[in-house]
């Protein structure tokens, strides 16, 4: 794309000024309450406000009190299993649901489709009642599969979407070839569509993995004694009490459960954008 | 000639027969189907007549005895009976097609598959799109269909803290949530008003992220610019972090009296000439709480929006411009005809889907200030979305179970039914290739 403005010296001089000043002003929005959650991780433990200080003492009892006077490890560790769990799960159905939807015309195509567009706009998780009767008959309350079963099946719609949209993306050319050398289903399936389709599948895995390091509601709600709690729920107690706020033991456990995160993210994220257009123009 | 020896199969009669499953397909010939097909017949018959007919007897009346009858269990049991009872109907129409088809396919070639080798393979090559999407339904069908199904029927009973079983029966009360919500006058004006931001906040907070993702994406995809990915790995820093990290540190930064916001950014605003800015009751004034309430959403929504609307510039062939300047178009013609149009075509319904997720975007409400300050009647604070007013009505101290999921319908029919006329109106099912 040709500069936005582009007439006169003086006019070229000007629009690079704001340019530059907007994308400077933007990024310093989106450091500075990073930055000031990082430092509050490292400061003294009886913090009771994030607050940017450049001569502050660095220490990390912050992290040591997190591993030895609290569940941390044990939080981080239920993430993982629930994290993983699900992933895995949700890449499996989401995959072989996208890939039908976009290489099969078969008896009622349309209508699942409609089905997953209409579905996927109802509000499930506001249906948490009814979870919560479900789990205490099939005795899935505070159980990590139970949880991970709701996370999986509230991805799939959406996801189903992108996926297909992505499939559709690849040309069709390579499975009638190999179709006419005898390739059946599968074959055509695993060794041709699956490698191609891999960039997209990176994305969906990782964001079926972020899933729940992100939610809140469903995990605080399922999962009831403190041992199976999750990173968000266990966090969130370090703040919610007022009269015992623990600013920077939340900070210091937030910073160590982001990590992981941001760099899986930005390893992938280049597939991002093939990944989302390829949906976004077909859906 | 041994086809026109050969008795012709009635299809009328093929169909007919197949009312009881099964037998349509031993008169087509095909005995290893038919037998399978009664012998699932049979076990629906045995388990309704064990299970079903009781469930669907406790479901009609909920329970008579307390303590001996638990009505929830009752109405969830009721509806799986019925979500087995559908798929038993979708298999007696299967059978019966497939009866007809069988029939007809043995009038014109002259045989039928016989043999189980044949039919498991034919099966294969036929059924594998269905074989391979059967995972997706039947997560769906227990994880989505079923606890809405369970919560549609929750919203026509009394289920609330009076009511709650075993100790006390639930009785079906009709239309009564719905009446009180839109009639009785405390529910209404909770209602009311809940909904009233809840419509609010969807619009402005999703603007307010679509619009700074589109002018972020256009400004930083000019040519000239020097350390575009390093500007871009910032720019995608608020989607990589988990969400409920940040909202918890920005929770704390608005704090009134101690938080950074007030004491280190507004300071250091009154630092410029003639700017004078004195604290913000961030967290205790509802219009301020609303306020960074959007503010903060657009700060952690506008990365996606900047990932895709990138990825549609890029796809823009450069020659449009280049036709533009010759024509003389100036800055904004270019951008209102040429980068809007693209932009909005593209990714029109993955704006929609923006849309819907803030109406429901309970993390932030909650995690933020807890829906509060104060009260606006009903167990609601004044920045509760309906979302988080299901909650607090779920897990309050005197839960309100069968509101809240008359609640969640109300929900629902507003976002499906704004989903689909906007998905209409932006035509994204005319386009063939996608359907």
């Amino acid at each position: 794309m040709k500069a936005l403005f582009s007439s006169t010296k003086i006019n070229r001089f000007f629009s690079r000024f704001c340019t530059y000043l907007f994308l400077i002003v933007l990024s310093i929005i989106i450091i500075y309450p990073l930055l000031i959650t990082v430092q509050s991780a490292f400061n003294s433990s009886d913090l009771t406000a994030f607050t940017l200080d450049p001569h502050m003492h660095w220490t990390l009892a912050n992290f040591k009190q997190l591993f030895s006077q609290t569940l941390y490890l044990t939080w981080f560790k239920n993430t993982m299993v629930i994290a993983i769990s699900t992933m895995i799960i949700q890449v499996i159905i989401v995959t072989l649901a996208g890939y039908t939807y976009s290489r099969y015309r078969f008896k009622g195509r349309k209508n699942g489709l409609i089905f997953f567009l209409v579905i996927q706009m109802v509000p499930t998780m506001a249906a948490l009642t009814a979870y919560f009767v479900l789990g205490l008959i099939i005795n899935g309350l505070d159980q990590y599969w139970f949880l991970t079963m709701v996370y999986v099946g509230g991805g799939i719609p959406m996801n189903t979407w992108l996926m297909k949209g992505y499939f559709d993306t690849i040309p069709r050319d390579l499975d009638e070839s190999a179709r006419i050398d005898g390739a059946g289903h599968l074959r055509i399936l695993l060794q041709i569509n699956l490698p191609l389709a891999m960039p997209m599948i990176a994305v969906q895995a990782l964001w079926a993995f972020m899933g729940p390091f992100g939610d809140y509601l469903l995990s605080a709600f399922l999962l009831r004694s403190p041992e199976h709690m999750t990173v968000a729920v266990g966090l969130q107690q370090f703040i919610a009490d007022p009269t015992n706020q623990r600013v920077a033991m939340f900070a210091a456990g937030s910073f160590l459960i982001s990590i992981p995160i941001v760099i899986l993210f930005f390893l992938l994220q280049r597939n991002f954008q093939s990944g989302l257009t390829a949906g976004g123009t077909k859906g | 000639m041994e086809v026109q020896k050969m008795k012709k199969k009635s299809v009328r009669k093929a169909g007919l027969l197949s009312l009881i499953p099964g037998i349509g397909q031993i008169y087509n010939g095909q005995l290893l189907k038919g037998i399978a097909f009664l012998v699932a017949t049979a076990i629906f018959l045995i388990e309704l007549v064990t299970i079903g007919i009781p469930a669907f007897q406790g479901f009609i009346t909920l329970g008579t005895v307390p303590i001996r009858d638990h009505s929830l269990f009752l109405l969830v049991k009721g509806t799986l009976q019925i979500i087995i009872t559908f798929i038993f109907v979708m298999m007696l129409i299967l059978n019966v097609n497939d009866a007809k088809k069988v029939a007809k396919q043995y009038n014109t070639l002259g045989n039928v598959n016989r043999s189980a080798r044949s039919i498991l393979k034919n099966m294969w090559e036929n059924g594998f799109p269905y074989l391979l999407t059967i995972p997706a339904y039947f997560v769906m069908l227990f994880v989505i269909v079923f606890p809405v199904l369970v919560t549609l029927l929750m919203a026509f009973t009394n289920y609330d803290f009076y009511h709650i079983p075993p100790a006390k029966l639930i009785d079906w009360v009709g239309l009564q949530n719905f009446v009180n919500m839109f009639f009785l006058s405390a529910y209404r004006s909770t209602f009311v008003s809940v909904l009233g931001w809840t419509i609010i906040w969807t619009l402005l907070a999703t603007t307010g992220q679509i619009a700074l993702g589109v002018l972020t994406a256009v400004i930083s995809n000019q040519k000239f610019i020097v350390g575009k990915k390093f500007f871009r790995i910032i720019f995608l820093l608020p989607w990589a972090i988990p969400a409920f990290v940040t909202i918890m540190s920005f929770s704390n930064m608005f704090n009134d009296s101690i938080g950074a916001i007030n004491q280190q950014v507004i300071s250091l605003l009154n630092y410029i000439p003639y700017v004078h800015v004195s604290d913000i009751p961030w967290k205790t004034d509802p219009f301020w709480t609303k306020t960074a309430l959007i503010m903060i959403q657009t700060w952690l929504g506008f990365p996606y929006i900047f990932v895709m609307v990138t990825g549609v510039l890029q796809s823009i062939p450069d020659d449009l411009y280049e036709a533009a300047n010759i024509d003389g178009a100036n800055v904004i013609q270019k951008f209102t005809k040429i980068t809007l149009p693209m932009i909005l075509f593209a990714t029109a319904p993955v704006f929609i889907t923006q849309y819907t997720f803030n109406f429901n975007n309970f993390s932030i409400i909650y995690l933020f200030n807890s829906g509060g300050p104060g009260d606006v009647g009903g167990g609601a604070g004044s920045t509760d979305i309906l979302i988080s007013w299901i909650y607090k009505l779920t897990t309050g101290t005197s839960p309100q179970y069968a509101l809240a999921s008359a609640v969640t319908i109300v929900i629902s029919i507003i976002v499906i039914g704004v989903s689909l006329l906007t998905f209409k109106k932006t035509h994204a099912f005319s386009n063939e290739e996608m359907m």
